[in-house]
């Protein structure tokens, strides 16, 4: 038998067409009924009559600081909006820490007091926390488990399956940053103005656009994989499809000089500070323009259209040709976040 | 972003498709058309990214060539470097060489069963790996076209200078111009003209392919990689073809100059010699390849530790060969998108990035259904 089929690949974990089939195939078909149904960034479950929003995530991002963040920031951002693009307003975080001997103690307390200011940023509180220390060699430096517990916003009706032909494609902001300011960072690759993590926390957006919300049919943030990993998935095995022009596209140039010298694609590179949203047509003006006002929404645009290309998302390039914008497959970029 | 910009500017980009339109027309008015052979797997790629195919006239093709390294490494040199990684050995590699299938299995499964396979994205961070690991033997896996050969080898000649006993190549390095010269002797492929390989050209030089152009008659245009100078290119091509001439054309002088890298290339001479190459697909070409010389047999990882690279076996059913030789498109191939996908190849042109089924894959699978 080969290697592939009897233990686990880095590629595995690259958020690409193996990282969904190890969840289909190990996962889903063990826990996939009830609120685990569907995946969703975070799941509705019910307690005493009252509805919740509950989510998790690991962090093991290399290296644990970055332009832009560190791992504790980042921790706080990812949970925070798993909560807020499944509609949810943040409450209550879990913080488990993972520490490897020999880890700097001003490492550790920038990290924590990254974690405090975002955590307070976010209006969230850290509720509980665990703290574990393994020996040398054992983990890099240190990994992150949060958990989060958030409030539904009313109002917010989401889902892949709600998209028609003639919905407008939104982003929130420029993509591919926290990929590419992590890989450079790796690589030690000096670029002057280069890129610059956007690890940031996109619930206020969500809340802005609360008020547009029966309008809106799709919120994710793009982390692994990037927007062409999400929407792909957004429109895979559906009528509808998406297509993105790429003259509109916002990116930050230090991250676009830094993807063209490596030859990424920054379509399939992560944001952990993005919020991608499909709305009617009638809203997105609206939306825009809240957005807008909102320091994380300065640069919010419209990027495409949902067609009826079904399950295609197709680039119009500044050529005026189209191209197909795939899933990202294998080992992206492992140990982003 | 200036230098990208600039040569993705659609006000440029729609005259210069016009020129195409009405080239391709008077080649059409003679019943005429033009087999356009894209040599480099970067000009493949780029050509899907920027949907350069839906630019051209119905009568001017795109046939990619044997430019993608990874792809034309025959599968018996991916068994040898899964043997050095079972001895015990560091591979240090560049990413794309992980996924492509040898006789048996790839070395991202050998590293999965525990192997210490590193990926580099440059050939220096091999030489860092030696130094960090003085317990280690490091191999990097030499492969790549003129381009690639004079930095990787430079790896040699830091090894000398810097005293690094631990460090070894394992060389499939593979020259271009013989590769060309099968191309246009095969006569079941049928090239009108060729667009010439942009950095190969930078280390080689135009004066190289003059060969072609006179005795063969075949159009040569050196362009870059940026859309913008694809469709110039094209448009030298069919310029060329309509007035019935061949000729070397470099549109790409800001990287391509007339003699080409001559520091490049001695650095390549005084370390390497011409040896016959193996190619997935055109089979053993005299000359076609550069092994170290025998005063720094040290370096040479397959006889260091001894690990002869054999033809090996390739994948049953697999059109590569075809492909790598531009007689069949992927979409020919019954595998395609089938049992062959980049998540599981069947064969090296759907695993490399700059590989021609992978191009295919990635970006015009679904653009024809």
């Amino acid at each position: 038998m080969r290697q592939r089929e009897t233990s686990i690949q880095l590629a595995h974990g690259g958020g690409g067409v193996m990282s969904r089939n190890l969840i289909r195939d190990e996962i889903v078909s063990r826990f996939g009924r009830g609120p685990l149904e569907g995946l969703p960034d975070a799941a509705r479950i019910s307690i005493a009559g009252r509805e919740l929003l509950f989510t998790t995530d690991s962090y093991v991002v290399t290296p644990l600081e970055f332009p832009g963040g560190n791992i504790g920031s980042l921790a706080v951002h990812g949970t925070v909006n798993d909560l807020a693009v499944s509609g949810g307003r943040p409450r209550w975080l879990s913080l488990g820490l993972i520490l490897e001997e020999g880890l700097p103690f001003e490492v550790l307390r920038r990290v924590l007091d990254a974690i405090v200011a975002a955590a307070t940023a976010c209006d969230v509180r850290v509720a509980t926390g665990d703290t574990k220390v393994v020996a040398r060699g054992q983990c890099d430096g240190m990994f992150i488990n949060t958990s989060g517990i958030g409030d539904p916003i009313p109002g917010f009706r989401l889902g892949p399956e709600r998209l028609r032909p003639g919905d407008w494609v939104l982003a929130s902001g420029t993509l591919g940053d926290h990929g590419m300011a992590v890989l450079a960072a790796r690589a030690g690759i000096g670029i002057m103005g280069g890129p610059v993590s956007d690890s940031a926390p996109v619930h206020r957006l969500v809340e802005a656009a609360a008020a547009f919300a029966g309008g809106v049919r799709f919120m994710r943030d793009p982390t692994r994989g990037g927007i062409a990993s999400v929407l792909n998935e957004a429109v895979e095995g559906q009528a509808v499809g998406i297509l993105l022009r790429e003259a509109v596209l916002p990116f930050a140039p230090g991250t676009r000089s830094a993807a063209e010298m490596l030859g990424l694609d920054l379509l399939n590179v992560a944001c952990e500070g993005r919020l991608l949203m499909i709305c009617e047509p009638g809203v997105g003006e609206g939306i825009l323009e809240t957005w807008h006002r909102l320091p994380e929404g300065q640069r919010a645009c419209r990027i495409g259209e949902v067609d009826d290309r079904g399950g295609a998302v197709i680039l119009e390039t500044v050529m005026g040709s189209r191209r197909l914008v795939d899933v990202p497959q294998g080992e992206v970029l492992p140990r982003i976040c | 972003m200036k230098y990208v910009d600039s040569f993705r500017d659609p006000a440029i980009a729609a005259p210069l498709c016009d020129r195409l339109k009405t080239r391709g027309a008077a080649l059409a008015a003679r019943g005429g058309r033009a087999r356009i052979m894209e040599v480099c797997g970067s000009h493949t790629m780029a050509v899907g990214r920027h949907g350069i195919r839906q630019l051209l006239p119905e009568n001017v093709t795109l046939i990619s060539g044997p430019g993608c390294p990874v792809c034309v490494t025959a599968p018996g040199y991916i068994d040898a470097a899964i043997a050095l990684a079972r001895r015990g050995v560091t591979i240090a590699t560049f990413g794309d060489m992980l996924h492509v299938p040898g006789s048996e299995g790839t070395l991202g499964e050998c590293r999965s069963g525990g192997a210490s396979v590193e990926v580099c994205y440059s050939p220096r961070s091999a030489r860092d790996l030696a130094l960090a690991r003085p317990d280690r033997e490091v191999v990097f896996l030499a492969i790549g076209f003129e381009t690639t050969i004079a930095p990787v080898v430079s790896l040699v000649d830091l090894a000398l200078r810097e005293h690094i006993g631990n460090l070894s190549l394992l060389t499939a390095f593979k020259l271009v111009p013989p590769a060309l010269r099968a191309v246009l002797d095969d006569p079941e492929i049928q090239v009108d003209a060729f667009l010439c390989p942009a950095h190969v050209s930078a280390i080689i030089g135009p004066r190289t392919y003059e060969p072609f152009a006179r005795d063969f008659r075949k159009p040569c245009v050196i362009a870059g990689f940026e859309p913008l100078d694809i469709l110039f290119g094209l448009c030298a091509i069919l310029d060329q073809m309509v007035e019935g001439r061949a000729s070397v054309e470099n549109l790409y002088e800001r990287v391509v100059h007339e003699d080409g890298n001559p520091i490049a290339r001695a650095l390549m001479d005084r370390y390497l010699r011409p040896v016959a190459a193996r190619w997935r697909g055109l089979g053993q070409l005299p000359d076609s390849g550069l092994m170290l010389r025998d005063e720094f047999v040290r370096y040479d990882a397959e006889k260091r530790f001894d690990v002869p690279v054999g033809p090996g076996r390739e994948s049953p059913g697999c059109l590569c060969g075809e492909v790598i030789k531009g007689k069949r498109s992927p979409l020919e191939c019954p595998l395609f998108a089938q049992r062959c996908t980049p998540t599981d190849p069947v064969g090296p042109c759907m695993v490399s990035s700059e590989g021609t089924c992978s191009a295919y894959y990635k970006y015009e699978r679904r653009m024809r259904a």
